[in-house]
């Protein structure tokens, strides 16, 4: 590797599009979790609530905060009137919850009947005295992580625009504010508006769990950059003051469309960054978001290199090994960059859908990385082709393969490593304090196959059936 | 519309899928959105499927609302017939493919002149069946399709075998310890000295459905699934369907008993009473164990029982019949074959219940506060909230109702895997007798407080001392039923008075 490489150009391609993944229903499950106030009703079918019932396994017995509402074949042929329907369940729903927000989340099969949601909500809403807010999160036209970002960009339309009345009471109720002041050392509580830097309003936007937000916003807060707010907040009626002119910023890859939403309707400026994945994600997040405000980011350089020295245990396992992204969730880019940071080699990355413009920075990130690490440039594959894929895992042989569940214990019964994809959604994976957790992950079945090896036990299945 | 939270049965195409991806070498293909494949991944997690599931999605997307699917259907079914020459692939419609109303069937007729394989049109409506209704209809339409296509070819094997044969039918993928139910009627055969003619579909090849009739019975152990495929083949080659499922030992002896009948009838001149009562006396343990110390324990304690219709009746009946427990209520959610479950349970329990309402479920069990539950999944998590363990008796289930040991309901080993089952589950007879006695082991303070803290009504320092003496598991029920007793008279305050009135008014 050590011969200078012709620089190249990350290599584009389009599969099928015939390829597993969750549906973007999914999201229900951590926003309802993350938006505490709120109800999530999912107007589908039966298919969606097995889908929903078993993805998310003993959540469901907790007495979640979203149910479904069921279509049954009068709704199908409009011999019920979809709005006396609507308005019957949801008074159910604010008699037995009493929830702040109402969020309606559209299916395919609401797509195909062409059952107007968002016509539907905003009379509802007046006559129910509660918001509806309406996401069309399906499968027709979106894979797994995007239905959240069909939600936030909904919700986006939600946050308040500024006024000086609420400008007082909001800095007394500010979720953020709090969380800035919760865990911190006595001296740092002392310090207040001072410690920030003058600089236009940042709001962030993406679904991250409590201890992360405030990892994030504490990170930025070492720079002088104060978070005026999140999209999501912790509660619908805390959602971030939104004004022509504010800064925002994307903590997550799938989340182009809630940044249009801001872009375009309510006149935010974006600051294009690679995501806060990884420590060499985190900083070049930081960084980006310093530059935009006028900051000279202080510190970081140590900061990086000591989370590096912290996980070299771990990178001692996966350097020089190989990883292919089967492609689930539209992390793949970042995780990708990371891993490459990391010393591995990546054959294909799999995406179900490459915003270039969104991701650009971290596009650009990754090629910059993989000239740094003089590895190969991976291709990207948008739209995988499971079975194709899987013909090329087969001759590949990669050390890791990161894929859905379907395809995970059939590839480990061929003698295959796999991660499932799914577990980086849930985990905490952003910022600097959480680069261990990914690869507390990624080198998990490496670990656990270490502790195998000398046992024969690699291919476990018989020799015509390993073909396929 | 209909609010809802969890259901038990699944969507049509699940159970299509179940009973295609059973067969050898048949493909499922979904006409579906991206994300519906979720199939593929409860296979590959709850049976720990090493292999593919052979299940793929023609993916519906905004290109095929706008214009249809056009050759996109037909494309992906040739594109698996070569790929992995299935012997037949079946087109699977799911609920957004039933509301677009495409012609399937064309595409199907269309797609089978280019292919190897064998294709059919799962015939399932979504809106008007279930997962298990589904499957029941999905076999009987590719045993019918395979029979006709061998009678068209005039290779239909002529008459029966030479030894007495059975065709063992409705074991399938992600079914209720269904493996090990199949090995174990296996071995029942074995031992009455009947050849395995066929099992369907888990393991089968559909080169082999031509076989069918050669069998001198089928044997459908399973109430949802099998039915009609063997009542299709009961009219078409006069093959006798045993339908009693060998679950609890009574049962078990009375499925035999209508073996034996069958195969007189066609001459075989069999005699298997004297098995039936070495297995039942000395093999099986489970007659015994009713009449051990331990059953007797057992005597009168309130149970409740719900689930599929198959495990339900046959749990309702063992516990009552073979067990001398109180069955409170029996029910299932098999609606739509309420009638059967109704005529097999109610001799056997106080009530039935008919729902598929979980909610309706959950009521019903902290109404009547049995000693133990025997359910699905959900039940057992109703039983964790309440404090009542619970047996899980049928789907749903997850992967922990997958296990690896050998665990059959079936057959004569079954009965004594049901004697561990339900005798676990209560909690266990003398240890709950020494811990009336001694005033139970359990004092944590922290679980007494919450109890306290969710009530309205006063409990004195010594009511207080008196229930913390109460065993855990019982606790929670002693203090229900003495506050309302309490509540019904107005009273404000708990004294240990008011505590023992309240035992001796409800016998808590």
């Amino acid at each position: 590797m050590t011969l200078a490489q012709e620089p190249q150009a990350l290599n584009f391609e389009c599969e099928t599009g015939n390829y597993h993944t969750f549906c973007p229903i999914s999201c229900v499950a951590w926003l309802y979790q993350k938006i505490e106030d709120s109800f999530f009703l999912v107007i589908g079918t039966k298919t969606c609530g097995y889908f929903l019932q078993n993805a998310m396994g003993v959540m469901i017995f907790a007495e979640p905060r979203y149910a479904m509402a069921e279509l049954e074949e009068g709704d199908i042929s409009a011999q019920l009137n979809d709005y006396e329907e609507l308005k019957r369940l949801c008074l159910q729903i604010k008699r037995d919850r009493n929830p702040s927000v109402i969020v309606w989340i559209g299916t395919c099969t609401t797509e195909i009947i062409k059952m107007d949601l968002e016509g539907l909500a905003p009379k509802l809403e007046a006559e129910l005295s509660i918001p509806i807010v309406v996401a069309r999160a399906n499968g027709l036209d979106y894979a797994f992580t995007q239905g959240e970002d069909t939600v936030l960009a909904a919700m986006a339309m939600r946050c308040p625009s500024q006024s000086p009345m609420v400008d007082a009471e909001k800095k007394e109720r500010n979720p953020i504010g709090a969380l800035l002041n919760f865990g911190r050392k006595k001296e740092d509580v002392a310090a207040d508006e001072a410690d920030y830097v003058k600089h236009p309003p940042l709001v962030l936007f993406g679904s991250l769990p409590d201890p992360v937000v405030t990892q994030l916003t504490l990170e930025l807060k070492k720079q002088g950059i104060k978070v005026s707010g999140w999209l999501p907040a912790k509660r619908f009626t805390e959602l971030p003051v939104v004004e022509e002119g504010y800064y925002v910023a994307g903590v997550n890859p799938f989340l182009s469309r809630t940044a249009a939403a801001l872009m375009r309707r309510r006149k935010c400026k974006l600051i294009g960054a690679p995501f806060p994945i990884g420590p060499d994600g985190t900083r070049a997040w930081v960084e980006k978001i310093c530059s935009v405000m006028g900051v000279t980011p202080k510190g970081l350089d140590e900061r990086e290199a000591q989370i590096w020295q912290s996980m070299e245990d771990y990178l001692k396992l996966i350097r020089g090994k190989s990883v292919f992204f089967m492609g689930d969730n539209l992390l793949e880019v970042s995780l990708a960059r990371f891993l490459v940071r990391c010393g591995m080699r990546v054959h294909e990355i799999g995406i179900p859908y490459m915003d270039k413009r969104y991701q650009a920075a971290e596009l650009a990130l990754l090629e910059k990385t993989c000239q740094e690490m003089g590895v190969p440039l991976p291709t990207i594959v948008e739209k995988p082709d499971n079975y194709n894929q899987i013909q090329r895992i087969n001759n590949l042989k990669p050390d890791l393969v990161i894929t859905g569940m379907a395809h995970a214990n059939p590839l480990e019964a061929r003698g295959i490593n796999t991660k499932w994809s799914v577990e980086f959604t849930f985990a905490q994976i952003h910022g600097f304090t959480n680069a261990r957790d990914i690869l507390e992950l990624v080198t998990r079945p490496l670990r656990r196959n270490n502790s195998l090896k000398d046992l024969g036990w690699d291919k476990l299945v018989r020799e015509e059936a390993a073909k396929v | 519309m209909k609010l809802a939270y969890w259901m038990y049965a699944g969507p049509a195409h699940i159970g299509t899928l179940r009973v295609a991806s059973s067969f050898k070498n048949v493909h499922g293909i979904m006409h579906a959105p991206l994300g519906d494949d979720y199939f593929n991944v409860m296979r590959s997690m709850l049976e720990r499927e090493r292999n593919f599931t052979p299940v793929t999605t023609s993916v519906v997307d905004r290109n095929v609302l706008a214009r249809g699917s056009q050759e996109k259907v037909v494309d992906n079914i040739t594109r698996k017939d070569t790929e992995e020459h299935p012997d037949l692939i079946v087109l699977t419609p799911t609920c957004t493919s039933s509301i677009l109303q495409e012609d399937l069937e064309n595409f199907v007729e269309r797609a089978s002149l280019d292919t190897k394989s064998d294709v059919l049109l799962a015939d399932v409506n979504h809106y008007r069946v279930n997962e298990l209704q589904a499957a029941d209809r999905t076999l009987e339409q590719i045993v019918q399709f395979y029979i006709d296509k061998a009678r068209r070819k005039g290779d239909l094997p002529e008459g029966k075998t030479e030894k007495p044969s059975v065709n063992i039918f409705g074991i399938s993928t992600l079914g209720f310890h269904n493996h090990h139910d199949c090995t174990e009627l296996k071995r029942l055969m074995a031992d009455l000295g009947i050849e395995v003619n066929e099992i369907i579909p888990e393991g089968a090849s559909v080169h082999n459905l031509k076989n069918l009739p050669r069998a001198w019975f089928n044997l459908v152990p399973y109430r949802e699934l099998g039915l009609m495929a063997a009542r299709y083949l009961e009219k078409e080659f006069g093959t006798p369907c045993v339908d009693i499922t060998p679950m609890g030992v009574v049962d078990t002896a009375r499925c035999i008993r209508k073996i034996q009948q069958v195969l007189n009838e066609q001459g075989a001149e069999v005699n298997y009473e004297d098995y039936i009562n070495e297995q039942t006396l000395h093999v099986s343990q489970a007659a015994w164990f009713s009449r051990s110390i331990d059953c007797q324990n057992l005597t009168g304690k309130k149970a409740v029982v719900f689930g599929d219709n198959t495990h339900a009746a046959a749990m309702t009946k063992i516990l009552a019949r073979e067990m001398g427990i109180h069955v409170v209520w029996a029910g299932t959610y098999c609606k739509y074959d309420a009638d059967w479950f109704r005529a097999e349970v109610s001799e056997y329990c106080d009530e039935v219940l008919i729902t598929d309402d979980h909610g309706e479920i959950g009521d019903a069990i902290a109404r009547v506060e049995p000693s133990a539950i025997f359910g699905t999944q959900m039940e057992r998590h109703v039983g964790k909230r309440l404090d009542i363990p619970c047996g899980v008796i049928a789907a749903p289930v997850h992967i922990q109702n997958f296990p690896i040991g050998y665990k059959p309901f079936l057959g004569y080993e079954g009965t004594n895997q049901i004697c561990d089952l339900a005798y676990n589950s209560f909690t266990l007879g003398m240890e709950d007798h020494l811990l009336e006695i001694f005033g139970g082991h359990d004092t944590k303070e922290v679980i007494t407080k919450g109890i306290s803290a969710g009530s309205d009504l006063g409990w004195n320092k010594e009511a207080t001392a008196e229930l913390n003496k109460i065993p855990g598991f019982v606790r929670g029920k002693v203090k229900r039923n003495t506050e309302k007793f309490a509540r019904d008279r107005g009273l404000n305050e708990i004294t240990v008075e008011v505590m023992y009135a309240a035992k001796e008014s409800v016998g808590a």
